[in-house]
């Protein structure tokens, strides 16, 4: 038993950086629509991204955590995930947040400091994005154990990277969702560094999807810039996470093209030559590849999805840009319920501190 | 008819299960064995195992996993075993509890409880007698609640478990076994209001938790001394009714704060800062601080004299009348 629940020895791929197949591929039921729509998240993914930097650099954000180079990991995953699944995840899943429905404009803006969280978690499935490194797992295991145990046939995704799993969180976790059942998917995107940290300085395990074992889980291995490993995988794992509660642990090895967020200086821990090696593995190139080579794709749909991800991109823009300060007394307002008395005295009167300040 | 302390909490529990299904209890020891001081006694019994369960050996997963499991909707009430297991579990605690609602703008909150035995007096091994309450009295988006009496145990888990908000509930573990009499449930003063356990003139004696039965020994010998001491349970230390706390200091013009925890930066420090801030013309001294050294809590056979007892408390009362 315990033997079965190794990975594989090496990533499971399906589709090549050359965008041809291999022969083992299994059928994964996707229309050519969904290919093309997966192409499309993706590039939505990175023009929104893109843009996000941008707006860093003329300072309408504090910082931004780029995805680039982790589309396809994201995207894959999030094809695999039921509406009703729940997603949590760190500063990094953009692909996972837009796929779930979650405004990006939204998360610019908090970016920019209007506030912490804009949407409602709930609407979308998708926990407030968690900060502190790995510590969110552990929301996600007790979410899925309530859900279970309320007869509800939802499955979590918990996001992490390479660097969480060295947090005690992380191993609490998994720990704590194989004893209890609890159904989550730990999809750990192992994108070579934990900032300046290289993933080997995080452990000795062969790979990180072995620590499942230890758990009693599954774990497996994807090649994360390929779309369709990806999602298969996630597909397997999600569907054994509803049908039985147990989790698994899926490592998607992918490779961050940028700095670890735009206060990052990524020369003085990598070379160029490096990140040069993965240009070629890129997974919107290569899923681009394979569907010019089945017809699904040509010049002038390509050109059209690039045309929409640039308008919502124009829309998202002007939405930022005109995000303004909320009021000082809303920094009172959702510490708790109901506002004690001390909170409210210090409210008034630094309300009163700023009128008399003409402010 | 009469109860301990344990027995409240116990029965609080089992009257907070009945009353909501949503209630769940997780942690060490609570399922089967009832916890070590049986707070949690034949609860699994009566409710099952979905209902309150034994998990794997780590508190910053069990408050974690209770995280997201009041994101889903539960009431979680969390049980750390001992005051000095707490610190694994402090970045969920400032982290996520303390602050979901206010990163959210309010649309998600954390009803759960973390139920915590504190403080010394029971001859214990390092790491068993410690009094955190001040980590969690400075976290905003925190309540912070410990019952003095038996039957404010009852009466105030059930109020922190129907809370919307996170309440850090201190237990004074040396005080499970004092007795009530009466008979449960048994509805006290709402928890925001301290409460005034015996009215004087002479001073102010400021304490909470532990140092309920302390104090009121103090405020009896105090008689034979011809002074008559005004206890104040706070309950709440987070928030705290410093309303009441000013006008009893405007009566007596003097204060005593009493608690188990370091002085420095303790819970008196800003108690005192509340005071001289509303009642300055009112004050005949100093406000006096009886408390635990700055020291790690001492081994067992020293703590008699770390612990404030109702002599350092009157000593601190005769330094602010000689003031």
């Amino acid at each position: 038993m315990s033997i079965s629940l190794l990975p594989p020895e090496s990533p499971v791929q399906y589709l090549r950086p050359d965008g041809t197949l291999h022969d083992n591929m299994p059928n994964l039921g996707l229309s050519s629509d969904e290919l093309v729509d997966m192409y499309r998240s993706m590039v939505r993914t990175r023009t929104l991204d893109t843009l996000a930097i941008s707006l860093q650099r003329q300072g309408q954000l504090g910082v931004w955590a780029s995805v680039r180079g982790q589309e396809g990991a994201q995207i894959g995953c999030a094809f695999a995930m039921a509406d009703n699944d729940w997603a949590f995840a760190t500063y990094r899943e953009h692909g996972i947040s837009l796929r779930k429905g979650v405004p990006f404009a939204s998360l610019l803006r908090q970016y920019k400091g209007e506030w912490f969280g804009l949407f409602d978690p709930k609407e979308y499935g998708f926990a407030p994005h968690s900060i502190p490194i790995a510590t969110h797992l552990l929301h996600a295991v007790g979410y899925a154990h309530a859900a279970r145990l309320s007869g509800d046939d939802l499955v979590v995704f918990g996001f992490v990277g390479d660097g969480a799993t060295s947090e005690g969180d992380f191993h609490e976790a998994l720990n704590f969702a194989s004893v209890l059942d609890a159904p989550v998917v730990f999809f750990v995107q192992n994108n070579g560094y934990a900032i300046s940290t290289p993933a080997r300085i995080q452990t000795r395990a062969p790979s990180i999807a072995h620590k499942a074992i230890g758990y009693g889980m599954q774990g497996y291995q994807v090649d994360g810039n390929d779309v369709l490993a990806s999602y298969n995988i996630t597909r397997i794992a999600a569907a054994e996470a509803r049908a039985t509660g147990r989790p698994s642990l899926i490592e998607a090895h992918t490779y961050r093209m940028q700095p670890h967020t735009t206060a990052d200086d990524d020369t003085r821990y990598r070379t160029a030559a490096e990140a040069e090696t993965w240009v070629e593995k890129d997974p919107i190139l290569r899923l681009e590849r394979l569907l010019r080579s089945t017809g699904d794709l040509n010049d002038e749909l390509i050109e059209g999805i690039n045309h929409a991800a640039n308008e919502e991109s124009l829309s998202v823009r002007a939405e930022v840009t005109s995000a303004r300060a909320p009021a000082v007394a809303e920094a009172f307002s959702h510490v708790y319920l109901d506002p004690p008395g001390h909170l409210i005295k210090q409210r008034d009167a630094v309300l009163a501190e700023i009128e008399e300040a003409g402010l | 008819m009469s109860y301990t302390m344990a027995d409240a909490l116990n029965a609080a529990l089992h009257d907070a299960m009945a009353h909501d299904d949503s209630v769940v209890i997780l942690g060490e020891d609570v399922a089967t064995l009832g916890g070590v001081f049986r707070i949690t006694a034949d609860i699994e019994r009566k409710y099952g195992s979905d209902r309150i369960f034994d998990t794997p050996l780590a508190e910053s997963g069990i408050v974690g996993t209770a995280i997201g499991m009041a994101m889903y909707g539960m009431r979680p009430v969390v049980e750390i075993q001992f005051d000095g297991f707490l610190y694994p579990a402090f970045e969920q605690m400032v982290c996520h509890v303390a602050k979901l609602r206010n990163r959210t703008r309010g649309a998600l909150q954390l009803p759960m409880v973390i139920r915590i035995p504190y403080g010394g007096g029971i001859g214990a091994v390092e790491h068993h007698s410690e009094s955190p309450e001040g980590y969690f009295m400075q976290t905003a988006g925190l309540k912070v609640f410990t019952p003095g009496t038996p039957e404010d145990a009852y009466s105030m888990l059930r109020e922190a478990i129907a809370d919307d908000d996170p309440v850090i509930f201190f237990e004074p573990k040396r005080r499970y076994y004092e007795k009530a009499e009466g008979q449960l449930p048994v509805t006290t003063e709402p928890v925001g209001e301290a409460v005034v356990r015996t009215t004087g003139d002479t001073a102010t004696v400021v304490a909470y938790g532990p140092m309920i039965p302390t104090a009121m020994e103090a405020a009896a010998l105090a008689v034979d001394e011809g002074w008559s001491l005004e206890v104040i349970d706070l309950r709440s230390l987070n928030p705290i009714d410093y309303d009441t706390v000013i006008s009893s200091v405007k009566k007596t013009g003097r204060a005593v704060v009493v608690h188990e925890a370091s002085l420095t930066l303790g819970p008196g420090a800003e108690i005192a800062a509340r005071i001289q801030e509303g009642a300055f013309y009112a004050l005949e001294a100093p406000v006096q601080r009886v408390t635990g050294w700055d020291t790690p809590y001492p081994p067992a056979l020293l703590e008699e004299e770390y612990l404030p007892n109702a002599d350092t408390i009157l000593n601190a009362v005769e330094r602010a009348l000689d003031f």
